[in-house]
């Protein structure tokens, strides 16, 4: 018999669940603005934030409060609706992605049978919001940039798809937890290792980071879609550009780096729980992040998109036939 | 405990969308509360590096946006006839495995077409 208390009960249940991932998600988006500056100051040779608190510990707590107490500018010539409705979009769907990310063998907050297409139509959609936003601030800079960086995502996104069924032919299956089970005796990481580069080469992209992030440079176009956005128009887009990073970061370990399995399933690392291989694997990806973008210049417009098209899309496109027909040709299909 | 059907994980779903669209909101609504909000013609102008905007933004843009848009849409669409296929690849006869070769043999010769037709190019 269910009770009204019943179902209150099993709301009251998911909302802390929910909690359980947000919470964590917020803070960890905010470190992570935090070790990016303190790691890319250490590749240049000096500190980093270092004065708020403790090795600068305080630094995301003064940037979000400084943030807050801005004054948000409404341009005159935007359009009101949408152009707040932009960045809460994309922080929302930053937000939404993390429900299928399986942190352990059961602990994911919604255990779906097409996780990895509902990743990827979560990280198609989050293009709408870059294109309203440009397209609702009416300045040109503003514009210019929404489009070129939604052309970048777009075509990133293309060989990002192709790099993933190339997991899914030797994982057997679109659920996470499953595909992450399947490395159980190599992680993929190790035969598909031109497909873990491309991968990575194009979530970098797809994030607009460095060394692709000629839409957002400030140099260049002047912050691209966001120039016109202050105090926590902004802020949300930022939140939703990391939240997007550590993401694709936990995208690439769970397709590549084996998720919450350790190096091999021996004494010692065995009793070291999955959360924390978890963790320690998605800091590692996002240090590369950093590292990357602290070690190589930036690529210009035509030479991003033909890397895309021309590079990424037939050699990806190549790999899922070779691995198809190997499977296929030797029997090994799971 | 209410009984649990397959349907249950897309309610918690949705159920994380609402409130991921309640927090986004309480953080836009944040910096209305707390910060002084004094507006002035010079601050609402849109930037334009220090001078009055020329025209309206909302002009011609290149042709090539929609071209990469379009292009997106074809390949994101065999990504998409892909998805089934990989996944139930082992239970298909050998057939299945070559009618989707013979599919991607179709789009990849309409790719090397773009490709020498210049559509990918300088952008």
């Amino acid at each position: 018999m269910e009770t009204f208390f019943d179902n209150l009960l099993y709301i009251l249940d998911i909302l802390l669940r929910i909690i359980t991932i947000i919470l964590p998600l917020l803070i960890a988006v905010a470190y992570l603005t935090l070790l990016e500056r303190k790691v890319m100051a250490a590749m240049q040779q000096r500190r980093g934030p270092n004065v708020v608190g403790v090795y600068g510990l305080l630094q995301p707590l003064a940037d979000g409060l400084k943030l807050l107490l801005k004054e948000t500018i409404l341009p005159t010539s935007a359009n009101t609706i949408l152009f707040l409705l932009a960045p809460v979009l994309t922080f929302m769907l930053s937000l939404i992605s993390w429900a299928v990310i399986p942190l352990g063998e059961d602990m994911v907050f919604a255990d779906l049978n097409v996780g990895v297409l509902y990743l990827f139509a979560v990280s198609s959609l989050g293009v709408y919001g870059i294109i309203i936003s440009g397209w609702a601030s009416n300045s040109k800079y503003a514009f210019l940039g929404a489009l070129r960086s939604a052309a970048q995502m777009v075509s990133y996104e293309v060989s990002m798809g192709l790099i993933i069924i190339t997991v899914l032919l030797c994982a057997g299956s679109l659920n996470l937890i499953e595909i992450v089970n399947a490395q159980k005796s190599i992680w993929y990481v190790v035969p598909l290792f031109p497909c873990f580069l491309m991968f990575f080469i194009s979530i970098l992209a797809e994030t607009n980071r460095a060394p692709f992030d000629l839409p957002e440079a400030e140099a260049e176009l002047v912050a691209g879609y966001n120039v016109e956005y202050s105090a926590m128009g902004f802020a949300l887009f930022f939140l939703g550009e990391y939240a997007n990073m550590i993401l694709m970061s936990s995208m690439a370990v769970i397709l590549f780096l084996g998720g919450w399995l350790p190096i091999f399933a021996i004494a010692p690392l065995d009793w070291i729980p999955g959360v924390i291989w978890f963790g320690a694997k998605i800091t590692l990806v996002l240090f590369g992040f950093v590292w990357v973008r602290a070690a190589f210049p930036r690529y210009r417009y035509d030479q991003l998109m033909r890397l895309g098209w021309k590079v990424f899309l037939p050699l990806s496109l190549a790999w899922v036939i070779l691995v198809a027909g190997i499977l296929v040709g030797m029997d090994w299909l799971p | 405990m209410p009984h649990i059907s397959l349907l249950d994980s897309y309610f918690s779903i949705l159920i994380f969308l609402v409130v991921s669209l309640g927090l986004s909101l309480v953080i836009l609504g944040l910096s209305y509360l707390l910060a002084s909000q004094k507006s002035d013609t010079e601050k609402l102008s849109a930037y334009e590096c220090g001078f009055d905007p020329f025209d309206d933004a909302r002009s011609t843009f290149d042709v090539r946006f929609y071209l990469v848009a379009i292009l997106f849409i074809i390949f994101d669409l065999e990504v998409s006839f892909l998805f089934p296929w990989c996944v139930t690849l082992g239970q298909l006869p050998l057939f299945g495995f070559w009618s989707m070769m013979v599919f991607l043999l179709i789009l990849t010769v309409g790719f090397v077409y773009e490709w020498q037709k210049g559509a990918l190019d300088w952008e």
